[in-house]
């Protein structure tokens, strides 16, 4: 009964003062959009700092212990391959190359502003951990061949799909030598350090990548991980201490801490994560503002429900109602407005909405209200009936 | 205007006397209130002792500061005495916990302010309904005993407009529908006519004195302007916080409203 009653009061309130609430659902609602594009925004460059990493089919990466878990800083030559192979307990093995390059737009340059599309080049070994799962096309047929697997996102922008011939652009010496290469599949992700991902042979990495003078020799291959996949049952943990045991001048992290420590994941995340806190905390302070404005306007109201005879509860629960109603309201419509503004922008635009992320942030806008709303809750129960003969103290 | 004295199905829902009370329907008896201000005692009501008749309409009269609002509110039971006791239906209310108290204001007593007397946001019947909503009674017979009495106060066209299309004496009568919709023992009112002129102030009075006289529920106005006494049963005159003096005789009530500047 007083559930009813208060939720009546609430909404015959709201409905004919439909402007003020109007007004604090819309604020509501671009806090919502706000919050939702900080979120998205976070976890597509989170994404592309992460993607072909997390996507690798194995459990640890083998890096060069001087190297402060610093991919770039990695450098191993093929000696490595073997040695980590042969830790008990590893299944499998593949050395996998960072660098980047461009691509030139499919049919040539139209226009000196028209420059390509900048990738991060992978030299991964095809079928070893590290290398693609492709959804498109056959994937590498060789281990040294013109091939290119290229990431969904680096087929989107360069309209690439399988079948066509790229050329890829690279700076060798002083030179800007190019290099046909067909793509033989698409993969799901693969971005890297907030590029879409090309992904070459080893071998073919070594000829097509930027360096600093041409190297012919296949024997000096040099490359930054080593991708390691557990045999079923062994656990990640043990196996990376003992390859550090066992393999000299090495350290094997999982893909989280390898991630993690791409230059500028953790400040760009938590960069973002602070100002998706910030605006949280703005929300908190926008609708708690309004709502102790508004029970500050209503004490004389309140009084006098307090005086003929309205309990706390039904004044509590109205108040709580009304802040979750017009919060509610606030929240969907961000979220629809979020969603239709997001179908609107291209492919290239780094915001992505993953569930998981969308229902925190939906979840922390939704308890905002009533968190903002307490102050305005303790006000209103704080109000004497007294006041109605206004003779509150 | 002629106003209802009840209404059968209402009635039975709402008895116009609470059950088992036979005497007067309000008693004050050595009711003081005090506040310390430092070494100070200041009273703000002293040993008032009075009783109200199931179909008395009483005016609480005398100058700003006589506390006669004091009293009121203690007879509301929204404050609690320093000393003496309050009893309502038989039920003494000074003793009561907060939770009990405010059950008690809600199902024994009809109130009526001078400000911020409607729900902005309900409709005249819904502000009136608002009691049976609170007391768990809101009965088809009941809600149309509601739209009778405003109808019968001259509102029944208005039953579905907010109180900001009404004037300051209509919304008065909505209260005073809304204070004796749930047939409550003792109706209270504060300065019912401060914001109203003097034609829509008497109309007010007039009508509040009637329907407490219809309903046999006892009736306390308080109020600053003596010619407002007219209509009522007994003047109870304040004074710096003692009950100066108490006046019944019709005549002398006459003299008192008519002498009034």
């Amino acid at each position: 009964m007083t559930v009813l009653l208060s939720a009546s009061l609430a909404l015959k309130e709201m409905i004919r003062n439909v402007g003020r609430f109007a007004s604090i659902s819309a604020v509501i609602a671009l806090i919502t959009v706000l919050i939702l594009f900080l979120a998205g925004l976070g976890e597509g460059l989170a994404l592309g700092n992460r993607q072909y990493l997390e996507s690798v089919d194995g459990q640890l990466l083998v890096y060069q212990d001087t190297a402060d878990v610093q991919i770039a800083a990695s450098q191993f030559d093929r000696s490595i391959i073997a040695s980590v192979r042969r830790v008990e307990g590893v299944e499998d093995v593949g050395a996998v190359a960072f660098s980047s390059t461009v691509i030139e737009p499919l049919g040539g340059r139209q226009s000196s502003e028209d420059a390509g599309q900048r990738v991060s080049l992978i030299g991964v070994e095809p079928g070893r951990p590290g290398a693609p799962r492709v959804v498109q096309g056959s994937g590498f047929t060789s281990s040294s061949g013109n091939e290119v697997v290229l990431g969904r996102q680096a087929a989107i922008r360069t309209g690439a799909s399988v079948g066509d011939v790229i050329t890829v652009r690279s700076t060798q010496g002083a030179v800007d030598e190019r290099y046909d290469l067909r793509v033989v599949g698409i993969a799901d992700g693969q971005q890297y350090q907030i590029s879409p991902g090309a992904l070459v042979p080893l071998i073919t990495f070594d000829r097509v990548k930027p360096k600093g003078e041409v190297q012919a020799d296949p024997s000096s291959l040099v490359f930054n991980l080593v991708a390691v996949r557990a045999e079923p049952g062994v656990d990640a943990e043990v196996l990376g201490e003992r390859i550090e045991r066992e393999v000299r001048s090495v350290e094997a992290y999982d893909l989280v801490t390898a991630y993690e420590n791409v230059p500028g994941y953790t400040a760009q995340k938590s960069t973002v994560d602070t100002q998706t806190g910030f605006t949280l905390v703005i929300g908190i302070l926008v609708v708690g503002g309004f709502f102790q404005i508004q029970t500050l306007q209503k004490l004389g109201q309140i009084g006098m429900l307090k005086a003929i005879g309205a309990s706390n509860a039904t004044i509590a629960i109205s108040t709580v109602l009304q802040i979750v109603f017009t919060n509610l309201i606030g929240v969907t419509i961000g979220a629809l407005g979020t969603a239709a503004l997001a179908a609107t922008f291209p492919a290239t635009v780094p915001i992505v909405f993953r569930e998981g992320n969308v229902l925190v942030a939906v979840g922390g806008l939704l308890i905002i209200g009533p968190l903002g709303g307490l102050v305005a809750l303790r006000a209103a129960l704080r109000v004497e009936p007294l006041t109605a003969l206004g003779l509150a103290k | 205007m002629t106003v209802p004295a009840s209404h059968d199905a209402a009635a039975s829902t709402f008895p116009n006397t609470p059950a088992g009370v036979t005497g007067p329907a309000l008693v004050a008896d050595g009711v003081t209130k005090t506040y310390q201000l430092g070494d100070q005692t200041i009273y703000a009501v002293k040993d008032v002792s009075l009783e109200v008749q199931p179909g008395e309409f009483v005016a609480l009269v005398g100058p700003s500061g006589s506390g006669k609002t004091s009293l009121l509110a203690m007879l509301a039971g929204l404050l609690r005495p320093t000393e003496g006791y309050v009893r309502i239906a038989d039920e003494e209310i000074g003793s009561m916990s907060d939770r009990a108290l405010t059950r008690f204001r809600r199902r024994n007593i009809g109130f009526t302010f001078q400000a911020n007397n409607l729900l902005p946001y309900l409709t005249v019947l819904e502000n009136v309904t608002l009691m049976l909503s609170l007391n768990g009674r809101t009965t088809p017979a009941a809600v149309d005993w509601a739209k009778e009495l405003l109808d019968q106060l001259g509102l029944g066209d208005r039953l579905r407009n907010l109180p900001s299309q009404l004037s300051g004496g209509q919304q008065q009568r909505v209260s005073i529908a809304r204070a004796l919709i749930h047939r409550p023992a003792v109706v209270l009112a504060d300065e019912p006519t401060a914001s109203l002129d003097t034609e829509r102030a008497f109309q007010v009075v007039q009508t509040f004195a009637q329907l407490v006289h219809d309903n046999r529920r006892a009736g306390i106005m308080v109020t600053h302007d003596l010619r407002m006494v007219r209509y009522v049963d007994k003047v109870v005159q304040m004074r710096d916080g003692v009950l100066e003096r108490v006046v019944d005789a019709p005549e002398e009530i006459r003299a008192l409203s008519e002498g009034a500047p």
